[in-house]
């Protein structure tokens, strides 16, 4: 195995380009090195990322934010505007693992590692994120939920790299969350994940939701359903209710160790609901 | 192919030489002779490899060897600064934190990581904080009563 | 040499017992120099690997090794063919009396492999590297078989039968079909259709508990080192380092004395570091590289191939009074023990109903074998599974009789004079000192929020004494180093120095514990059992009694008196009395500069196998809330009363009880080994089995009780296995407390308590005992 440090994305996109045996990017190394010791993958070529300066920054642009795809959940944790205005991005992507863990884990790494449990993505898909992605043909932003095509595969090619996770403005009174089921307190994979974004107007109605769900299908899911069910309200118990069923009927899960598919279904609707309830509170207080 | 590395390990300026594959715990283990930081499981479950990277905490055995160049690494072996043990270290053989003492070096440097930025963590955010940190055989209870302590400690100094 | 128990116990007058000084071995574990299994190394060294069974059952029809042996950098390729085929009888050591025949079938598969994880073969080479590509080059060719990892479904008469020669024993007349059951057991007192027929109210129940590990952090490793002469040398973390020896020795067929065993700090054990896995095959590969080889096992090797405890099936049955006597206690018990005999479910059997005064007790017992790796020791093996059931029982007979569940428990627990089930009768004990102290704790009368339910249970373990050898020595200037030859996994080096300075009256810090290498100390048993506070105090007790007789000797001669007048007060001999002179007293510092006028090097030495062990109860008290629409279940508090007979270090006592309170809550909760239909251990790592993390728990209160040993000088209990046994029960039935659903399979994870609670909403409310005739 190979080990390079490029300190520009040309060269490290070159680098990928060139390899005619099996290369893999590295960003944290949480899941990378994982898969290495367990022998899942045997790479010819490591290519790691992390000195490469736009991949490590945090700008706030265009009135949104710009997040470097190697910047780790603990350097987003400590990033107060960013807390303020995706504080269910930030919380999912600190919901990884333990506090070493979040050393090191970042945006583009869960999101590329493509497991249907990963924590961070339902909650930037709910956020109507987008990564901009580098090639050989130049850059292209493409939305996050186009990423993930399968367990452990992404739509990318073998010589593209998820540079950047770009958040959109935030109107004013919105909020979203992030909230997973866990049977202990922390260190385990999500059995359900839940990531509700949504806004309101002067009037405390409904304008704008998304709702998206990890670990119960093949890809982490939008439920446009479950959006629908509280646009137009005030987000009371009704509102909720018919969320939480439609999260429910969107679940395709399997039964494995973590989880039985009757469970996930019905505590994907419980978790909807108390994610919808944390995103409307967090819209109420923001003005 | 062995590739060659600098960086600082506890201050001093250290070189070696590794496989790319090998993380740094197996460098740190293997070919530094710093046995301190241990291999509980090998996947980042059990925090017992612990170290400090460039001031973040992290699992050593997650982190490839060649990774550290350049950087600064804080291990077990660092924390007493060889005039005497860090208010942790001498909590936990006072509030007896330890059993069997695998496990006490990776909770000593993420305790010390948490007290570095907060010095007046709650007994839940402890708990929280720690969590990455598995010990088998105290139930947790003195390792946290240790660490509220030395905390308490360290902020009358 | 008389061993007084009627010395000072529980008196104010000890010095050091009762006092918490900082452990010998602290300063090197919390800088990091102490070196565990993994940690040391020699010149010349090899990696070692092992090559494990993908099936969980399967002929081995043929193993080609050479492709491995010509790899550039192998040195030794090991099979079953480098080990003895030992014919049944042989036993590792007499304390445990596990089979040698099935420790070498265990540590390489020969014939069959038969579990997933089965060692096959294993390679020494120079790199990790090197090691794992030889592995992958050894061919062998498998004919898989069916396999049974369900005990229930192992018992079965149409079950893949895992030894043709397996007929199960203790059963009249010997079947003459081969079986997966082992053994059959009964302990039997009293008649128990009299018992039930007593009784107003009758339980019983079902429960399935799955297989738990011991969980300790640290993965077997050792390093060994055999020379051209045929000496060897082994560094390992277990906790009998003698009994590595026995059976190293025998499975490398070589003299006992040739091979040195030195025990490492060990990171943690709880039983499953008391037998052998890699040992033999790092000597074997040594030996046949001759270089020293250094084998560690991987976090997936240890889940899938070291010593996890029975999962069992058990079904209890109890009869009440109306007015709270309990009448007849029956249970069948079944575990299966992994792929060879030898679950603990005697230990289940006798513990089972131990806490009670009983008339009438009957308990069957079944040992398993199934397609599992061959269980180990956990920490009060067999007991915490059959307190489960029990525990979970008595609860339910206090609510058909609308009665506190520990005033239930008061009015029937067995005291001292109590005939036990299993034997003998019961002498001074503590547990209804626990029941007691229970019940005037403010944890029992402590408000409980919405959601949140309370639930208590007791438990017992036997506590051994066993073959334990000390050694005592007084350096020039009076200090004195004590060696044991028990690994310490709990703080004995701090105990038993403060035992050796209460003795000899100096202070705690002139004395120097170590843990001698089997070439410097006679025989000692293994560390558990919670036997080393017991005999290996009785033994220091004894080596320090025997230095002050010697030095009393020699004072009678300097001052030309006889021995009988002469006492050790205050660490110095003294005379007896003004009427045996006026003489200044001595101290060991001053004896140790005269030594060698006065007689020489002073030094005392006990060997003993001791007996005595004093039984230790325990009662816990635990709070849940569970969470009703995901079924998620938190502990919120948790108290541990138990007996320690008398604590030498209360901090080490305290740290036994919540270290087992965990592993009893994490048992209850989230632990199990999870197999597919194929096998296959699914969730072979810390990720998917979830042991608690600091998060998960909240503080474990403690109380220490102490209702002296006669058996022992101070009065000293064993106390590490005792706490894990009642938190199952405890937080069943606080769950029940909480919900009013009973939970009668373990662990009590999210999925099954929300199905229990959706079950229980579509029954109307159920009766669960039912009230007998007359």
């Amino acid at each position: 195995m190979r080990f390079e440090a490029p300190e520009t994305l040309d060269a490290a996109v070159t680098l990928l380009r060139g390899e005619t045996g099996l290369a893999r990017p590295l960003a944290g190394g949480t899941d990378l090195l994982v898969q290495l010791r367990a022998g899942f993958v045997e790479p010819d070529l490591v290519v790691d990322l992390k000195r490469i300066p736009e991949m490590r920054h945090i700008t706030a642009e265009n009135g949104g934010f710009r997040i470097g795809a190697a910047v780790s959940g603990a350097e987003l944790g400590e990033h107060p505007e960013l807390k303020r205005s995706w504080p269910g991005v930030v919380e999912a992507t600190e919901l990884i693992g333990s506090t070493q863990i979040q050393g090191r884990a970042s945006l583009g790494g869960n999101l590329c590692n493509a497991s249907p449990a990963a924590d961070s993505v339902p909650a930037m898909m709910a956020a109507e994120a987008t990564v901009t992605v580098a090639g050989p043909d130049g850059r292209r932003d493409v939305p996050v939920e186009e990423i993930i095509a399968g367990p452990g595969k992404t739509s990318l090619a073998r010589d593209e790299i998820v540079v950047a996770v770009n958040l959109p403005p935030r109107p004013a009174h919105s909020g979203d969350a992030y909230l997973r089921f866990i049977p202990r307190t922390e260190m385990d994979i999500a059995v359900v994940g839940v990531g509700v974004s949504l806004t309101l107007d002067d009037a405390g109605l409904c304008t704008h939701a998304r709702v998206a769900l990890g670990a119960v299908a093949a890809t982490p899911i939008l439920v446009p359903d479950a959006a629908a069910a509280l646009i137009g309200t005030a987000v009371g118990e009704d509102a909720l209710t018919r969320m939480a069923a439609a999260a429910s009927a969107a679940c395709r899960p399997i039964d494995d160790k973590r989880g039985t598919k009757v469970y996930r279904i019905k505590v994907a609707g419980v978790m909807a609901r108390r994610a919808a309830e944390l995103a409307l509170d967090r819209a109420r207080s923001r003005s | 192919m062995s590739r060659h590395v600098s960086t600082t390990v506890n201050g001093d300026a250290v070189d070696f030489l590794c496989e790319p594959e090998e993380t740094l715990l197996d460098v740190l283990r293997d070919r530094l002779a710093l046995t301190g930081s241990k291999e509980g499981c090998g996947s980042g479950d059990c925090g017992a490899c612990s170290v400090m990277l460039d001031g973040r905490l992290v699992c050593s055995c997650l982190v490839l060897g060649p990774e550290a160049e350049g950087r600064d690494i804080e291990t077990i072996e660092g924390m007493a600064d060889g005039k005497g043990l860090h208010p942790l270290q001498r909590h936990f053989l006072e509030q007896a934190a330890l059993q069997c003492g695998i496990c006490t070096p990776g909770f000593l440097v993420a305790a010390k990581a948490l007290l570095d930025r907060d010095p007046e963590p709650s007994e839940t955010e402890v708990r929280y904080w720690l969590a990455g940190n598995l010990c088998r055989c105290t139930g947790y209870d003195k390792i946290v009563r240790a660490v509220l302590s030395a905390a308490a400690e360290m902020r009358e100094a | 040499m008389q061993l007084d128990a009627k010395a000072p116990i529980g008196d104010a007058r000890f010095q050091q017992v009762g006092t918490r000084p900082v452990r010998p071995d602290g300063v090197d574990k919390v800088t990091g120099r102490a070196k565990f299994g993994a940690d040391q190394k020699l010149p010349g060294m090899l990696i070692g690997r092992v090559l494990r069974s993908p099936h969980a059952h399967a002929r081995i029809r043929s193993i080609d090794a050479s492709k491995a042996e010509a790899l550039d950098g192998v040195k030794a390729v090991v099979t079953c063919a480098d080990f003895p085929d030992i014919v049944s009888g042989e036993v590792m050591a007499v304390e445990s009396d596990e089979s040698l025949r099935d420790i070498v079938y265990n540590v390489m598969a020969r014939g069959k492999v038969l579990y997933e994880g089965h060692a096959v073969a294993a390679v020494a080479a120079t790199s990790a590297t090197v090691a794992r590509n030889a592995l992958s080059l050894i061919d062998v060719d498998y004919e898989p078989l069916p396999h049974v990892t369900d005990v229930d479904a192992a018992m079965r008469p149409d079950a893949p039968i895992l030894h043709e020669d397996m007929f199960t024993s203790g059963v009249e007349p010997t079947p003459d079909k081969p079986s997966n059951i082992a053994r059959r057991l009964e302990i039997t007192l009293g008649d128990v259709e009299q018992g039930f027929a007593e009784a107003d109210f009758v339980v019983e129940r079902d429960f399935k508990t799955e297989a738990a590990h011991q969980g300790y952090l640290e993965p077997q490793a050792c390093l060994a080192s055999f020379a051209e002469d045929g000496q060897a040398e082994l560094w390992c973390c277990t906790q009998g380092h003698y009994s590595v020896r026995n059976a190293c020795a025998r499975l490398l067929g070589i003299d006992i004395s040739k091979l040195r065993v030195t025990a490492s700090e060990i990171g943690g054990g709880f039983g499953g570091k008391t037998t052998v896995f890699i040992e033999p095959v790092a000597l074997a590969l040594s030996r046949k590289a001759g270089r020293p080889v250094r084998l560690v096992m991987s976090r997936d090797e240890v889940f899938r191939a070291t010593g996890p405890t029975s999962s069992t099936s058990m079904w209890v049955k109890a009869g009440v009074t109306k007015d709270g006597r309990i009448t007849a206690g029956e249970a069948v018990l079944k575990y299966q023990g992994g792929a060879f005999a030898g679950s603990p479910v005697e230990w289940g059997a006798m513990s089972a109903f131990a806490c009670y005064d009983l008339a009438h007790v009957k308990v069957v017992g079944y040992d398993v074998v199934a397609n599992r790796p061959k269980a180990a020791a956990y920490r009060a093996p067999g007991s915490p599974m059959s307190a489960y059931a029990v525990e979970s029982v008595v609860d339910e007979l206090a609510a058909a009789i609308a009665m506190d569940p520990l005033e239930l428990r008061l009015k029937n627990a067995a005291r001292e004079g109590t005939q036990a089930a299993y034997g003998p009768k019961f002498g001074p004990n503590g547990l209804v000192a626990t029941l007691e102290a229970a019940r005037a704790h403010d944890h029992y009368q402590a408000p409980l929020g919405p959601g949140q339910g309370r639930g208590v249970a007791s438990g017992f373990w036997f506590n051994f004494g066993g073959e334990t050898c000390v050694s005592m020595n007084v350096a020039g200037d009076g200090t004195v180093t004590l060696s044991i030859g028990t690994p310490d996994i709990g703080g004995t080096r701090a105990a038993q120095c403060q035992i050796a300075a209460e003795e000899l009256g100096i202070e705690y810090g002139q004395v120097r514990a170590i843990v001698a290498d089997t070439s410097s100390l006679g025989y000692n048993d293994t560390t558990g059992g919670s036997r080393v506070a017991f005999a290996v105090g009785m033994a220091t007790i004894q080596a320090a009694r025997a230095i002050i007789e010697d030095l009393c000797g020699r004072a009678a001669k300097i001052w030309d008196i006889s021995p009988d007048a002469v006492v050790w007060e205050a660490g110095a001999a003294r005379p007896a009395s003004p009427n045996a002179g006026d003489f200044d007293p001595l101290t060991l510092a001053d004896f140790a500069k005269a030594a060698a006028n006065t007689g020489g090097p002073i030094a005392g030495h006990s060997e003993i196998n001791a007996e005595g062990a004093g039984i230790s109860f325990g009662t816990h008290i635990a709070d849940v809330e569970v969470d009703v629409e995901t079924g998620r279940v938190s502990v919120t508090r948790y108290t541990v009363i138990q007996d320690a007979g008398k604590a030498i270090h209360p901090g080490y006592v305290e740290g036994q009880y919540q270290g087992g309170a965990v592993q009893g809550i994490g048992w209850a909760l989230n632990e199990e080994y999870i197999y597919g239909e194929d096998g296959r251990l699914q969730n072979p790592g810390f990720l998917d089995y979830r042991i608690p993390v600091a998060s998960d728990v909240p503080m474990i209160d403690t109380v220490i009780v102490e209702v002296p040993n006669p058996g022992h000088p101070y009065g000293v209990r064993g106390v590490g296995e005792t706490p894990i046994v009642p938190p199952l029960a405890a937080v069943a039935n606080a769950v029940k407390d909480a919900t009013g659903v009973r939970m009668t399979t373990l662990p009590m994870s999210p999925p099954r308590v929300l199905q229990a609670l959706d079950e229980a909403k579509d029954v109307p409310a159920e009766g669960g005992a039912e009230g007998s005739e007359g």
